[in-house]
């Protein structure tokens, strides 16, 4: 595709994106705001995709290297935030 | 067969069937009821989004990553099963923190592969770096504080302004010179890069240094709104749908509890990032000087108090986290509706040093969380609560909010116990509160101090009842 029109749809994508964000949020009690932040964080991980690929596709030993690393914080950050937010909900329970 | 798996087609639909589980996890992430399936649907995303991933033929190495992959989920298993639910605050940076520097380091990746830079890409790049080196830095010294690694108290540099703006002018001006490649500094685009790494660093530390403990709710709730937008300008540099999507999801929400934070304390969000609030000038308004005596109380003679109560609301803030109360609070309150008597809890949204904060140590302590209410559910029917218990909470509960125009949180909605029938504040000594201001609840003719540490103030009263 061309590079602009990529962008153009990146661009709408994000933008449509943070409107649901908003909308998706607006109305959580604050009982789970703790929960929801780190549930948030574990998504943000996301970026592990990244550096998958950088990790493990063509590139230069340090362009390999720095995207080891990436998946190494990332992984940390998707494992320990899902499991440590898994572990506050188990907790939250009406009696 | 395999060959389907691996087409770009197969890869993308993937990440989009990702992305709405995502939004269904955090849609369910919103009511207590639905929470836990929430996240687990949130997780099957993401593990759906790194297997699809790591089949892809864009991948042909496998021992770094797997190595990496595995390091991080030892990491990951062992820091979310040992930490203490009241470290929670500095754990949720940290890994707010190690998201940051993720998508930093993807986007250096990218930047020193010779094989990708189209412009779109080199300013991604340059985001992706700006945002993410600041959630770093950010992140790092949030936890510092919190754990109290480093001091809590705000710490203003001299022209801490004027040096901060500084920083963002050079930060610009480097992006500028990685887009626009003038020539003007003779030197590498590389280089430049990894300037722009130290000086995005730098920042960070900059922005959450003067932030002061009682704020850390606001700067917690920024950092993960921060390392999602990381995430989404990361995805701008790999072309990838998924990390767009989820990132914003991310930034969104995160902008949401970050105003949500600022309106509990009627302050702005600049006033909270460049106030340095509590640093040195909130003492004191000189006006109206606070009239009255403070009242100790016994143990003895509170637990007399509270036998006769019929209705008792508890009010915890940071002090019940530090002395670890809430399983003896709970103790305490069962006890109390043993005895026939209605017991709630009040909570402010910015008790503690996170969102949230309070209701997470009360959930461990297992009280339910239907008994855990807002400010706005409490105070209308204040002058009907018999005892109020403010267990470590200051400023929350400080009637200079309503009464004194001049304090320096007039203004902020706050829990209006000065109302109900008896207060009893249990405080270690007569310290001020984290803004640093006198609190003339502690004055007040209904109210009595609890002189001690929470927990065994707590623990004598469960045993008073108990015989």
């Amino acid at each position: 595709m061309e590079s602009q029109a990529l962008l153009v749809l990146l661009l709408f994508v994000l933008v449509l994106s943070i409107f649901l964000g908003f909308e998706l949020i607006n109305k959580v009690p604050s009982t789970l705001h703790t929960p929801l932040m780190s549930g948030a964080n574990a998504i943000s991980g996301i970026t592990i995709v990244g550096a998958l690929l950088a990790s493990g596709g063509e590139g230069t030993f340090s362009s390999i290297l720095v995207g080891t690393f990436a998946v190494f914080f990332a992984s940390i950050n998707v494992v320990g935030g899902y499991l440590v937010t898994n572990r506050m909900l188990k907790m939250f329970k009406k009696k | 067969m395999i060959a389907f798996f691996q087409s770009s087609i197969f890869v993308n639909l993937a990440y989009i069937f990702a992305s709405i589980l995502f939004i269904f996890g955090l849609k369910m992430l919103s009511s207590a009821e639905t929470a836990q399936k929430g996240n687990l649907v949130s997780a099957s995303g993401m593990l759906i989004a790194i297997l699809v991933t790591l089949a892809q033929n864009e991948i042909i190495a496998y021992e770094y990553l797997v190595i990496a992959l595995i390091g991080g989920l030892i990491v990951g298993v062992l820091a979310s099963s040992l930490v203490k639910m009241t470290s929670m605050p500095e754990l949720v940076a940290l890994f707010n923190g190690f998201g940051g520097i993720a998508s930093l380091l993807v986007g250096v990746a990218e930047f020193i592969n010779p094989s990708s830079t189209t412009l779109i890409q080199i300013i991604a790049i340059s985001f992706t770096v700006l945002i993410g080196g600041i959630t770093f830095s950010g992140s790092l010294v949030a936890f510092g504080k919190l754990s109290e690694i480093i001091s809590g108290k705000p710490l203003i540099l001299f022209g801490q302004r004027f040096v901060l703006s500084a920083l963002l002018l050079v930060a610009l001006l480097l992006v500028f010179e990685l887009i626009i490649s003038t020539g003007l500094l003779n030197i590498s685009s590389q280089a430049i890069l990894f300037i722009l790494i130290g000086v995005t660093l730098i920042l960070g530390v900059l922005l959450t240094a003067p932030i002061g403990g009682a704020d850390m709710p606001v700067v917690i709730a920024l950092l993960n709104s921060y390392s999602g937008l990381a995430a989404s300008s990361a995805g701008f540099v790999i072309n990838n749908n998924v990390l767009i999507v989820a990132g914003a999801l991310v930034g969104a929400s995160g902008l949401i509890l970050t105003n949500i934070m600022c309106k509990a304390m009627n302050r702005s969000l600049s006033n909270v990032l460049f106030g340095g609030f509590g640093a040195a000038t909130a003492s004191s308004d000189g006006s109206g000087q606070i009239q009255g005596e403070v009242k100790p109380i016994t143990a003895e003679d509170a637990y007399l108090i509270l036998e006769a109560a019929n209705s008792v609301l508890v009010v915890p803030g940071y002090g019940m986290a530090v002395s670890q109360a809430q399983h003896v609070v709970r103790e305490l309150g069962e006890l109390l509706e043993d005895n026939g008597c209605e017991v709630k809890y009040a909570i402010h949204p910015v008790a503690g040093r996170m969102p949230g904060h309070m209701n997470v140590l009360l959930a461990e302590a297992n009280v339910s969380y239907d008994v855990l209410a807002e400010p706005d559910d409490v105070n209308p029917l204040m002058e009907t609560v018999d005892v109020c218990i403010v267990i470590g909470a200051n400023d929350v509960v400080n009637p200079d909010a309503r009464e004194n125009e001049g304090s320096p949180i007039y203004g902020m909605p706050v829990i209006e116990v000065d109302r109900a029938k008896t207060v009893f504040i249990l405080k270690r000594s007569m310290a001020a509160g984290f803004a640093g201001i006198d609190n003339p609840l502690f004055l007040k003719e209904n109210s009595r101090m609890l002189f001690g540490d929470a927990k065994d103030s707590i623990s004598t009263l469960v045993s008073e009842f108990k015989s």
